[in-house]
Protein backbone atom coordinates (compact mmCIF):
# COMPACT_ATOMS: atom_id res chain seq x y z
CA UNK A 1 0.00 0.00 0.00
CA UNK A 2 0.78 3.61 -0.62
CA UNK A 3 -0.30 7.08 0.40
CA UNK A 4 0.34 9.76 -1.42
CA UNK A 5 1.22 13.37 0.81
CA UNK A 6 2.51 16.73 -0.79
CA UNK A 7 4.07 14.82 -3.87
CA UNK A 8 5.72 12.19 -1.80
CA UNK A 9 4.95 8.32 -1.82
CA UNK A 10 5.01 7.17 1.54
CA UNK A 11 5.01 3.27 2.12
CA UNK A 12 2.65 1.28 3.74
CA UNK A 13 1.89 -1.61 5.59
CA UNK A 14 -0.74 -4.23 4.81
CA UNK A 15 -2.39 -2.99 8.05
CA UNK A 16 -1.74 0.91 6.93
CA UNK A 17 0.68 1.91 9.10
CA UNK A 18 4.18 3.22 7.60
CA UNK A 19 6.78 0.80 6.63
CA UNK A 20 9.80 3.41 7.75
CA UNK A 21 9.30 5.64 10.00
CA UNK A 22 12.05 8.07 8.46
CA UNK A 23 9.38 8.98 5.91
CA UNK A 24 7.07 10.45 8.69
CA UNK A 25 6.58 13.92 8.60
CA UNK A 26 3.77 16.43 10.18
CA UNK A 27 2.11 16.33 6.69
CA UNK A 28 2.01 12.90 6.94
CA UNK A 29 0.95 12.49 10.14
CA UNK A 30 -1.96 15.13 9.56
CA UNK A 31 -2.93 12.72 6.62
CA UNK A 32 -3.22 9.89 8.72
CA UNK A 33 -5.45 11.22 11.08
CA UNK A 34 -7.88 12.72 8.37
CA UNK A 35 -8.29 9.03 7.57
CA UNK A 36 -8.79 8.20 11.28
CA UNK A 37 -10.98 10.95 11.69
CA UNK A 38 -8.33 12.57 14.40
CA UNK A 39 -8.05 16.71 14.74
CA UNK A 40 -4.36 16.92 15.40
CA UNK A 41 -3.49 19.39 18.42
CA UNK A 42 -0.60 20.08 19.97
CA UNK A 43 -1.47 17.67 22.98
CA UNK A 44 -1.79 14.77 20.45
CA UNK A 45 1.88 15.71 18.92
CA UNK A 46 2.88 15.49 22.23
CA UNK A 47 1.55 11.55 22.45
CA UNK A 48 3.14 11.28 19.11
CA UNK A 49 6.47 12.42 20.34
CA UNK A 50 6.28 10.40 23.10
CA UNK A 51 5.19 7.05 21.37
CA UNK A 52 8.05 7.72 18.39
CA UNK A 53 10.73 8.24 21.62
CA UNK A 54 9.26 4.54 23.24
CA UNK A 55 9.43 2.92 20.05
CA UNK A 56 13.16 4.30 19.39
CA UNK A 57 13.71 3.21 22.43
CA UNK A 58 13.11 -0.41 22.29
CA UNK A 59 10.06 -0.07 24.79
CA UNK A 60 7.01 -2.08 23.90
CA UNK A 61 4.04 -0.02 23.86
CA UNK A 62 0.54 -0.80 26.02
CA UNK A 63 -2.29 1.52 27.12
CA UNK A 64 -0.81 0.53 31.04
CA UNK A 65 2.48 2.14 29.64
CA UNK A 66 0.43 5.02 28.76
CA UNK A 67 -0.60 5.61 32.00
CA UNK A 68 3.00 5.88 33.44
CA UNK A 69 4.08 8.03 30.78
CA UNK A 70 3.81 11.32 32.15
CA UNK A 71 2.52 12.96 29.00
CA UNK A 72 -1.12 12.05 29.69
CA UNK A 73 -3.30 10.08 31.74
CA UNK A 74 -5.38 6.72 29.90
CA UNK A 75 -8.12 9.14 30.19
CA UNK A 76 -7.36 11.60 27.84
CA UNK A 77 -5.61 9.34 25.73
CA UNK A 78 -9.05 7.82 24.79
CA UNK A 79 -10.40 11.26 24.33
CA UNK A 80 -8.04 11.77 22.19
CA UNK A 81 -7.75 9.26 19.92
CA UNK A 82 -11.45 7.42 20.18
CA UNK A 83 -12.16 4.11 19.67
CA UNK A 84 -8.86 2.65 19.91
CA UNK A 85 -6.43 4.74 20.96
CA UNK A 86 -3.06 3.01 20.82
CA UNK A 87 -4.00 1.66 17.26
CA UNK A 88 -4.25 5.09 16.37
CA UNK A 89 -2.11 6.96 17.82
CA UNK A 90 0.76 4.38 16.41
CA UNK A 91 -0.43 4.84 13.43
CA UNK A 92 -0.53 8.46 12.68
CA UNK A 93 2.54 8.39 14.63
CA UNK A 94 4.59 6.51 11.68
CA UNK A 95 5.12 3.27 14.16
CA UNK A 96 4.16 -0.09 13.54
CA UNK A 97 1.01 -1.60 15.05
CA UNK A 98 1.45 -2.73 18.62
CA UNK A 99 1.48 -6.34 19.40
CA UNK A 100 0.35 -5.70 22.89
CA UNK A 101 -2.64 -7.45 24.49
CA UNK A 102 -2.45 -5.15 27.61
CA UNK B 1 -11.73 0.44 13.71
CA UNK B 2 -11.34 -3.03 11.87
CA UNK B 3 -14.41 -4.65 10.32
CA UNK B 4 -15.65 -6.21 13.17
CA UNK B 5 -18.73 -6.54 14.31
CA UNK B 6 -18.60 -6.90 17.36
CA UNK B 7 -19.80 -3.10 19.26
CA UNK B 8 -20.01 -4.42 22.86
CA UNK B 9 -18.67 -7.11 25.05
CA UNK B 10 -20.48 -7.79 28.27
CA UNK B 11 -18.78 -9.65 30.67
CA UNK B 12 -19.91 -12.07 33.84
CA UNK B 13 -16.96 -12.80 35.92
CA UNK B 14 -18.52 -15.76 38.56
CA UNK B 15 -15.64 -17.15 40.15
CA UNK B 16 -12.67 -15.61 42.38
CA UNK B 17 -9.45 -17.58 40.27
CA UNK B 18 -6.47 -15.14 39.32
CA UNK B 19 -6.70 -16.57 35.74
CA UNK B 20 -10.72 -15.89 35.64
CA UNK B 21 -10.34 -12.31 36.72
CA UNK B 22 -7.75 -11.67 34.60
CA UNK B 23 -9.94 -13.79 31.61
CA UNK B 24 -12.42 -11.07 31.58
CA UNK B 25 -9.89 -7.87 32.25
CA UNK B 26 -7.97 -8.65 29.66
CA UNK B 27 -11.08 -9.48 27.09
CA UNK B 28 -12.29 -5.80 28.72
CA UNK B 29 -8.94 -4.08 27.85
CA UNK B 30 -8.71 -5.49 24.64
CA UNK B 31 -11.97 -5.12 23.49
CA UNK B 32 -12.12 -1.08 24.33
CA UNK B 33 -8.38 -1.06 22.84
CA UNK B 34 -10.33 -1.97 19.33
CA UNK B 35 -13.02 0.73 20.27
CA UNK B 36 -15.31 -2.04 21.27
CA UNK B 37 -17.58 -0.66 24.62
CA UNK B 38 -16.95 -3.18 27.54
CA UNK B 39 -18.51 -3.96 30.87
CA UNK B 40 -17.81 -6.07 33.27
CA UNK B 41 -20.54 -7.77 35.53
CA UNK B 42 -19.16 -9.66 38.73
CA UNK B 43 -20.72 -11.85 40.59
CA UNK B 44 -20.75 -14.41 43.46
CA UNK B 45 -16.56 -15.89 43.97
CA UNK B 46 -16.11 -12.87 41.51
CA UNK B 47 -16.90 -10.29 43.48
CA UNK B 48 -13.85 -10.88 45.46
CA UNK B 49 -12.32 -9.45 42.64
CA UNK B 50 -13.44 -6.04 43.25
CA UNK B 51 -13.70 -6.38 46.95
CA UNK B 52 -11.15 -3.99 48.74
CA UNK B 53 -10.32 -6.60 51.13
CA UNK B 54 -9.86 -9.31 48.61
CA UNK B 55 -8.77 -8.25 45.38
CA UNK B 56 -4.89 -8.09 46.34
CA UNK B 57 -5.26 -11.73 47.22
CA UNK B 58 -6.91 -13.57 44.66
CA UNK B 59 -5.42 -17.05 43.78
CA UNK B 60 -4.49 -19.63 41.36
CA UNK B 61 -6.33 -22.79 42.45
CA UNK B 62 -3.82 -25.76 42.87
CA UNK B 63 -6.53 -28.12 43.60
CA UNK B 64 -8.99 -29.22 40.95
CA UNK B 65 -7.01 -27.68 38.37
CA UNK B 66 -6.15 -30.09 35.67
CA UNK B 67 -3.76 -27.97 34.18
CA UNK B 68 -1.47 -27.44 37.00
CA UNK B 69 2.22 -28.97 36.83
CA UNK B 70 2.06 -30.85 40.10
CA UNK B 71 0.03 -33.89 41.56
CA UNK B 72 -3.30 -32.76 43.16
CA UNK B 73 -2.45 -34.28 46.89
CA UNK B 74 0.59 -31.58 46.59
CA UNK B 75 -1.77 -29.33 45.44
CA UNK B 76 -3.72 -29.54 48.98
CA UNK B 77 -0.63 -28.95 50.65
CA UNK B 78 -0.72 -25.55 53.16
CA UNK B 79 1.13 -22.87 51.51
CA UNK B 80 0.93 -24.53 47.91
CA UNK B 81 -1.72 -21.91 46.43
CA UNK B 82 0.02 -18.70 47.61
CA UNK B 83 3.31 -20.12 45.95
CA UNK B 84 1.57 -21.35 43.07
CA UNK B 85 0.12 -17.45 42.69
CA UNK B 86 3.16 -16.05 43.62
CA UNK B 87 5.32 -17.71 40.25
CA UNK B 88 2.17 -17.11 38.40
CA UNK B 89 2.35 -13.46 39.52
CA UNK B 90 5.85 -12.97 38.58
CA UNK B 91 5.32 -14.19 35.36
CA UNK B 92 2.39 -12.07 34.74
CA UNK B 93 4.66 -9.10 35.88
CA UNK B 94 7.52 -9.96 32.75
CA UNK B 95 4.38 -9.65 30.38
CA UNK B 96 3.58 -6.43 31.83
CA UNK B 97 0.32 -7.46 33.07
CA UNK B 98 -0.64 -5.16 36.00
CA UNK B 99 -2.04 -6.31 38.92
CA UNK B 100 -5.50 -6.58 39.85
CA UNK B 101 -5.73 -3.25 41.84
CA UNK B 102 -4.05 -1.54 38.97
CA UNK B 103 -6.08 -3.13 36.09
CA UNK B 104 -9.39 -1.91 37.76
CA UNK B 105 -7.70 1.36 37.73
CA UNK B 106 -6.52 1.28 33.80
CA UNK B 107 -10.24 -0.35 32.92
CA UNK B 108 -12.26 1.99 34.75
CA UNK B 109 -9.84 4.87 32.71
CA UNK B 110 -10.54 3.28 29.93
CA UNK B 111 -14.32 4.00 29.90
CA UNK B 112 -15.08 0.02 30.80
CA UNK B 113 -17.56 0.24 33.25
CA UNK B 114 -17.86 -2.11 36.33
CA UNK B 115 -20.63 -3.36 37.84
CA UNK B 116 -21.87 -5.75 41.29
CA UNK B 117 -23.99 -8.06 41.29
CA UNK B 118 -26.93 -6.94 43.98
CA UNK B 119 -27.61 -10.39 44.73
CA UNK B 120 -24.13 -11.34 45.21
CA UNK B 121 -23.79 -7.65 47.40
CA UNK B 122 -26.51 -9.12 49.19
CA UNK B 123 -25.52 -12.57 49.98
CA UNK B 124 -21.36 -12.08 51.24
CA UNK B 125 -23.54 -8.70 53.52
CA UNK B 126 -20.97 -6.20 51.70
CA UNK B 127 -21.71 -2.46 50.99
CA UNK B 128 -20.91 -0.56 48.24
CA UNK B 129 -17.85 1.03 50.53
CA UNK B 130 -16.39 -2.39 50.51
CA UNK B 131 -15.65 -2.67 47.44
CA UNK B 132 -13.74 -0.89 44.91
CA UNK B 133 -13.57 3.03 44.18
CA UNK B 134 -13.43 2.14 40.37
CA UNK B 135 -17.31 0.18 40.89
CA UNK B 136 -20.10 2.43 38.39
CA UNK B 137 -22.71 0.98 41.27
CA UNK B 138 -24.29 -2.40 41.89
CA UNK B 139 -27.12 -4.27 39.71
CA UNK B 140 -29.47 -6.87 39.10
CA UNK B 141 -29.07 -9.34 36.16
CA UNK B 142 -31.77 -8.04 34.97
CA UNK B 143 -30.45 -3.94 34.71
CA UNK B 144 -27.07 -5.70 33.67
CA UNK B 145 -28.98 -6.90 30.18
CA UNK B 146 -30.38 -3.76 30.15
CA UNK B 147 -26.94 -2.73 29.24
CA UNK B 148 -26.85 -4.58 25.93
CA UNK B 149 -28.89 -2.27 24.17
CA UNK B 150 -26.86 -1.90 20.71
CA UNK B 151 -26.79 -4.21 17.82
CA UNK B 152 -23.49 -6.54 18.00
CA UNK B 153 -23.35 -6.58 21.62
CA UNK B 154 -21.88 -10.00 23.04
CA UNK B 155 -22.48 -11.47 26.60
CA UNK B 156 -19.69 -14.07 27.85
CA UNK B 157 -20.09 -16.00 31.04
CA UNK B 158 -16.49 -16.61 32.90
Amino acid sequence: MELNVAGKTINLTDDGYLADLSQWDKDVALAIAKEEEVALTDAHFKVIEWVQNQFKKGEALSVRGIKGSGVIDIKEFYALFPGGPLKKATRIAGIPKPKSCI
Amino acid sequence: MGKTVVKKMLFILSKAHIDSAYAAMVMANGARMEGIEAEIFFTFFGLDAITKKKLKNLKVATVGNPAMPMPTMLGGLPGMESFATMMMKKEMEKLDMPPIDEFLEILSASGCKLWACKLAVDMFKLEEKDLADELDGILTIGDFYERADIEGTQIIFI
